[in-house]
């Protein structure tokens, strides 16, 4: 008996059960689309993450002042402000190092015309943008020159200048900052979502300088709230860390057994981390999907177990008019496969459904692939095969004189 | 009454053939296995073209030798060829190839295959001997067609009469020209105009084609349309002869 006769007869037996194939099959079209949702999730959150440290920049180092781990009275990290300019100049000078960029933060008021927007507003050098690989979208950003005659010069993230702008092309107007005067000289491409879920675009950069001198005021001229440092290449971060912090306490003149008054944090370790945990959440929503495919291939073996022994007369039918073992084994280990290759289809349909609407609903990113698809699918015809395949040889290990005379 | 052509090698030949069931004993306590012997030391040939009826009571092992010749069981001891081959020498999948191909059976409660067509019923032999499904359904519809049921091929089974589902059973024992039919009680569920008709058409098959037909049945009536009986009792051979008129 060819394949595809055989293939012929399992369809017709369970088209004959319409009901039970049917709540059988639903077993496994959860459990393929639990898993092919949870892996879109699962991946989706990788991809977030792994955009949101691309966005970052590469190979990069933060270092604030203050320390985050010593003995008795302490301030916090950042309370004290030990870094200067002088700093992210000498490291800017270190061998593996390529560029600095100082920054200070603040938050202010903006106006445009009749409109308003409170933003953070970030004092930086030229470098900060080649240091976050951040081009901009329109007009230009500011140079040395500017930084060195303090300019009243803007640049825009995409938010704020959609919020203060609307329609309207920003660049070579003016808008004020704390009643100040500025040049709007060019919008930044967007950038997105950072590591801790802000949005990067919400935000204006002026010269390091003229935020020092106008906007912010300091008591210690040429101090910074912190700076970020560009390896020259992934290979050289540790030496550039050693290099870094050697140089730091030279210049701070921290003594052998003195605790640091900075830190100076990897980027690329904060990232591994956050990767990892995206990795193994991933895993888990993966792996708590496969439960549910489990259970559905249980209930299959269940449903081929009754339907075996209901069918028993059948088979010794089957077998007084000549099949042999192995038409009888394929016959039922088919009908398990047919529900769950049927199963898996709806249930890859109903997952890639399901992703869509939670990426619509909660607003998060999903990501579907051949792979995870495949993998489903796969998974799901395994698990068919197995639990398919007891019943199957059960069906057809019965003797054909006690098949018979079954009632 | 003119007789078919009887060949000098026998078509089933059984030597001391018996069988033992072993019943595993219910009781916990007791425990062990019950034996009970139904054939005692049956030795039987039977040729070509032959039209034998088998008789004897509920429990003299009519159905377990009727079973044996079929290949559907095997024996605990003793010989059994068909057609010259030793039926213990061979596997599984060889005894199943027998079944589809050399022996047609007719039951006493039809067996046909449940919400199948007629038709497909008829055909299913044919595709387990890897026939292609449309050469088989070509075939099954004329072997309807001979039986007068040409226009019941899309029925199924419960939406014939008995008489009909028997000759749809017989359309099927025939498909892969076998040359032997068993039958086991075949009439035991039809009233007796019925059974005359089928037995009629087992009386021209074995006279027109040639085909060795064996036949259990408890009622003289069913018997005289056979040619030779053989009477068991208690699992032995205790008549083998002619059929007394």
């Amino acid at each position: 008996m060819s394949l595809l006769i055989i293939i012929g007869e399992a369809l017709r037996a369970l088209r004959l059960n319409r009901l039970r194939t049917g709540l059988t099959m639903l077993g496994m079209i959860i459990g393929v689309a639990a898993v092919v949702l949870m892996l879109a999730v699962g991946q989706g959150a990788q991809t977030t993450v792994n955009q949101a440290i691309t966005s970052m920049g590469s190979n990069l180092f933060f270092i604030v002042p203050g320390a985050t781990s010593s003995g008795a009275l302490r301030s916090g990290a950042g309370a004290v402000q030990t870094l200067t300019m002088g700093d992210a100049q000498a490291i800017a000078h270190l061998p593996s190092i390529k560029a600095t960029a100082p920054i200070i933060t603040g938050t202010a008021q903006l106006n445009y015309g009749a409109n308003n927007w409170s933003t953070s507003v970030t004092g930086v050098t030229p470098d900060y943008f080649a240091v976050r690989d951040w081009p901009v979208e329109s007009g230009a950003l500011f140079t040395e020159a500017d930084l060195r005659s303090s300019a009243r010069i803007v640049i825009l993230g995409q938010i704020t200048a959609s919020n203060l702008f609307g329609e309207e092309d920003p660049v070579g107007k003016t808008v004020r900052i704390k009643s100040s005067p500025f040049l709007v000289a060019g919008i930044l491409a967007p950038k997105g979502q950072s590591l801790d879920g802000r949005d990067q675009d919400d935000a204006v950069f002026i010269p390091l300088t003229t935020g020092q001198r106008q906007i912010f005021g300091n008591q210690f001229p040429g101090t910074i709230r912190f700076m970020m440092a560009q390896a020259q290449s992934a290979e050289v971060m540790d030496e550039a860390e050693t290099e870094m912090n050697r140089l730091l306490r030279q210049r701070h003149r921290i003594t052998e057994g003195m605790e640091n008054d900075f830190t100076v944090r990897n980027l690329a370790a904060l990232a591994a981390v956050a990767t990892g945990a995206a990795k193994v959440m991933s895993l888990m929503l993966g792996a708590i999907a496969s439960v549910s495919l489990l259970v559905g291939g249980i209930g299959i073996m269940n449903i081929m177990l009754v339907s075996v022994t209901e069918r028993t007369r059948e088979i010794g039918i089957r077998m007084a008019i000549g099949a042999n073992r192995r038409a009888i084994l394929t016959q039922f280990l088919l009908e398990a496969l047919v529900i769950c290759i049927l199963g898996g289809l709806v249930g890859v349909v109903l997952g890639i459904g399901g992703a869509w609407a939670v990426s619509q609903a909660a607003d998060m990113v999903v990501v579907i692939t051949f792979g995870m698809v495949a993998l489903a699918f796969a998974f799901a015809s395994a698990v068919g095969i197995f639990f398919g395949f007891y019943p199957a040889r059960k069906a057809a290990a019965l003797k054909p004189v006690e098949a018979l005379r079954y009632e | 009454m003119n007789s078919p052509q009887v060949s000098d090698h026998p078509l089933i030949r059984v030597e001391d053939l018996c069988k033992i069931y072993s019943l595993e004993s219910g009781n916990k306590q007791g425990g062990g296995t019950v034996n009970s012997q139904v054939l005692y030391d049956v030795n039987l040939a039977i040729h070509r073209g032959e039209f034998v009826a088998v008789m004897g009571h509920s429990g003299s092992g009519k159905s377990t030798l009727m079973n044996i010749l079929g290949c559907l069981d095997t024996p605990t001891s003793g010989h059994y060829w068909l057609d010259g081959r030793d039926i213990a020498s061979l596997s599984d999948d060889e005894l199943a190839q027998v079944r589809n191909r050399n022996i047609g059976f007719v039951f006493q409660g039809f067996n046909l295959l449940k919400r199948m067509t007629a038709l497909d019923n008829v055909a299913t032999p044919l595709l387990y001997a890897g026939v292609s499904r449309a050469a088989s359904r070509k075939r099954a519809l004329e072997l309807l067609k001979q039986t007068g049921l040409g226009k019941f091929a899309a029925y199924q089974p419960n939406q014939l009469s008995g008489g009909q589902q028997q000759r749809v059973a017989i359309s099927r024992a025939l498909v892969n020209n076998p040359q032997l039919i068993l039958a086991d009680e075949p009439t035991g569920n039809l009233d007796t105009q019925t059974s005359r008709e089928i037995m009629a058409v087992f009386q021209q098959l074995n006279q027109e084609q040639g085909i060795t037909i064996v036949l259990v049945t408890h009622e003289d009536d069913i018997a005289a349309f056979t040619r030779r009986l053989v009477r068991l009792q208690d699992g032995r051979v205790v008549h083998d002869g002619r059929v007394p008129a």
